[in-house]
C-alpha cells in the first residue's frame, strides 16, 4: 500500500482527476450561483421549463450528453471548429474532460444553492432595499452570505460527481492515459485486463478516501456556519 | 410634510386613501386588514398603487400622471416592522451601519439615544425582543431617513417589554427631527406618541383626529 502513493502512474491519475474536478468547479460554481438565484425567483416565467433544462444532464444517459458535446465541441462541431482555430481544442484533452465533468455536475450544484436562496426571508431583502442598498449590494451582503451552506453543499456534491464522471467523459474525450484518463476511467481500464484487479482495487480505495474527505469537510463547514448563526 | 393620495388594488382589496400629515408623529389606526400596512408599503415603494401621488417635504416619490416611481432604495425612508428583521449573519454594529452613510455624524447620538452601546458586539440571536427592536429602530434612523415608518413596532412584544421600549420611542420623537408615521392599534401607544391620528377602514381614511379625541372616541368607530 505504501508504494501505491509513490507510484508515478497512480500519482498522475489522481492529480489529473483532481485537476479536472477543480477546474470544472471553478467554472461551474459562479454560473450555478447565478442560475440558482434566478430560479429562486418566485415570479420567474417559464420556471418549470428552465428548471427541466438545467436538470437535463442529470437524467439523460451520460453517453448521450457526451455525444452531444462531441457534436458541438468536437473538431468539426459548430463551436468546436471555431475554438480549434483559436487553439482551444476540447477533444482528447483534459480541458474537454473538465467540460464534460462540469456539465454533468451542474444540476447537482444548482439544486442546493437554489434551495438556499428560496428558503430566505424575502423581507430581509426588502428591508435592505429600504436602507438604500442597491440590487448588487443586497446580493453580495445579504442573499449570498445567507446562502453559503447551500453553496458549500452544492460545491461538494458537484466535486464528487465531477470526480466520478465516466460516461460523458469517455464518449467525448476518450480514455487517454496522462491526458483524459481520470480515476473512474483508469479503474474501468484496469478491470478490463485480467491482471488489473489489485491495481483497480487500490484506485478504488483512493476514490473512497477523496470522496469521504470532501464530504467530511463540507459537513464541518456547514455545522460551523450553522453554529455561528444559531440556527 | 407628507402628502398622499393613492388608489389601487391588492388582490380583491381596494385602497383609496388620502391624507396630509405634518411633522411629528402621525398615527394610522384601524382594525386589522383595514389597509394601514398597505398605505405604509406604498410610501416605502414596496407596493405600487395604480394611480395617485405621494410626496414628502416636496420630494415626489410617486406620481402616476407624471410617471414618477422612485425606486425603494432611493426614497430614504426608515422602516421598522413588527418583526425586527435584523440581518442574522451580521453583528449589531454591522446591522446598524448597513444603511448608514460613511460619514454619519449622528452615530453617537443615536447609539446613546437608544442605549445600544452595550449591544454593539453582540449577534442578533443573543438579543431580547425589546433589544432587537431598538437595534432595528437604530438601523432605520442611521440610514438618515427623511421619514420613519413604524409598522406596529411593539406588537410582537409582551406588555413588560413594550413598556421598556415605549420610552425610547418618546425620546426618539422628542430628540430627533425625523417625522414618523406610526401604525398601531394600541390606544395607549397612540395617546403617548401621536400628534395626529388618521383612522383607516376598508382601505380609506375615515377620520382625522387629535390623540385626545381619538382616545375618547367610541372604539367601534375606529
Amino acid at each position: 500500500m505504501g508504494s501505491l502513493f509513490t507510484d508515478p502512474a497512480v500519482q498522475e491519475i489522481v492529480w489529473l482527476s483532481l485537476k479536472v474536478s477543480v477546474v470544472a468547479m471553478i467554472f461551474v460554481l459562479p454560473l450555478a450561483i447565478v442560475v440558482g438565484k434566478w430560479l429562486a425567483n418566485p415570479n420567474l416565467r417559464g420556471k418549470s421549463f428552465i428548471s427541466a433544462l438545467v436538470h437535463l444532464p442529470l437524467v439523460m444517459p451520460p453517453v448521450v450528453t457526451g455525444y452531444v458535446l462531441l457534436l458541438v465541441f468536437g473538431r468539426n462541431g459548430t463551436v468546436g471548429s471555431f475554438l480549434n482555430d483559436i487553439g482551444l481544442g476540447f477533444t482528447f484533452s483534459w480541458i474537454g474532460a473538465a467540460l464534460a465533468a462540469g456539465i454533468m455536475a451542474f444540476p447537482l450544484v444548482v439544486r442546493p444553492i437554489r434551495l438556499a436562496f428560496e428558503s430566505q426571508d424575502p423581507r430581509l431583502n426588502e428591508l435592505a432595499n429600504t436602507l438604500g442598498a442597491s440590487r448588487w449590494k443586497r446580493f453580495r451582503t445579504i442573499a449570498l452570505p445567507l446562502a453559503w451552506p447551500g453553496v458549500i453543499s452544492g460545491l461538494v456534491l458537484g466535486f464528487a460527481k465531477a470526480l466520478g464522471e465516466f460516461g460523458a467523459t469517455i464518449t467525448f474525450v476518450s480514455n487517454i492515459p496522462g491526458e483524459t484518463q481520470t480515476l473512474s476511467l483508469a479503474i474501468y481500464t484496469l478491470l478490463q485486463s485480467p491482471s488489473g484487479d489489485s491495481a483497480a482495487f487500490s484506485l478504488m480505495g483512493i476514490a473512497v478516501v477523496i470522496s469521504f474527505a470532501a464530504i467530511l469537510l463540507s459537513e464541518i463547514m456547514a455545522s460551523r456556519l450553522t453554529r455561528k448563526r444559531g440556527r | 410634510m407628507l402628502n398622499l393620495d393613492i388608489k389601487g388594488q391588492v388582490g380583491t382589496f381596494t385602497v383609496n386613501a388620502e391624507l396630509q400629515a405634518g411633522l411629528g408623529v402621525t398615527a394610522l389606526v384601524g382594525p386589522s386588514g383595514a389597509g394601514k400596512t398597505t398605505v405604509l408599503r406604498a410610501i416605502a415603494g414596496l407596493w405600487t398603487p395604480d394611480e395617485g401621488h405621494i410626496e414628502i417635504a416636496e420630494n415626489v416619490l410617486f406620481d402616476s400622471s407624471e410617471g414618477i416611481d422612485l425606486p425603494v432604495n432611493k426614497r430614504r425612508l426608515g422602516i421598522v416592522f413588527q418583526d425586527p428583521l435584523l440581518f442574522p449573519h451580521l453583528s449589531v454594529e454591522q446591522n446598524l451601519k448597513y444603511g448608514s452613510p460613511a460619514q454619519n455624524v449622528s452615530w453617537d447620538g443615536i447609539v446613546n439615544l437608544l442605549d445600544l452601546r452595550e449591544l454593539l458586539k453582540r449577534a442578533p440571536r443573543n438579543l431580547s425582543g425589546g433589544e432587537a427592536q431598538r437595534v432595528a429602530l437604530g438601523r432605520a434612523l442611521l440610514s438618515d431617513p427623511q421619514l420613519l415608518l413604524l409598522d406596529e413596532p411593539l406588537t410582537g412584544l409582551d406588555d413588560e417589554r413594550r413598556e421598556q421600549v415605549l420610552p425610547f420611542l418618546e425620546r426618539l420623537r422628542d430628540e430627533t427631527d425625523v417625522p414618523i408615521v406610526y401604525v398601531s392599534h394600541h390606544r395607549d401607544e397612540i395617546s403617548r406618541l401621536a400628534d395626529l391620528v388618521f383612522s383607516i377602514k376598508d382601505g380609506a381614511v375615515v377620520s382625522e383626529q387629535t390623540p385626545n379625541e381619538y382616545v375618547h372616541s367610541r372604539p367601534d368607530l375606529s
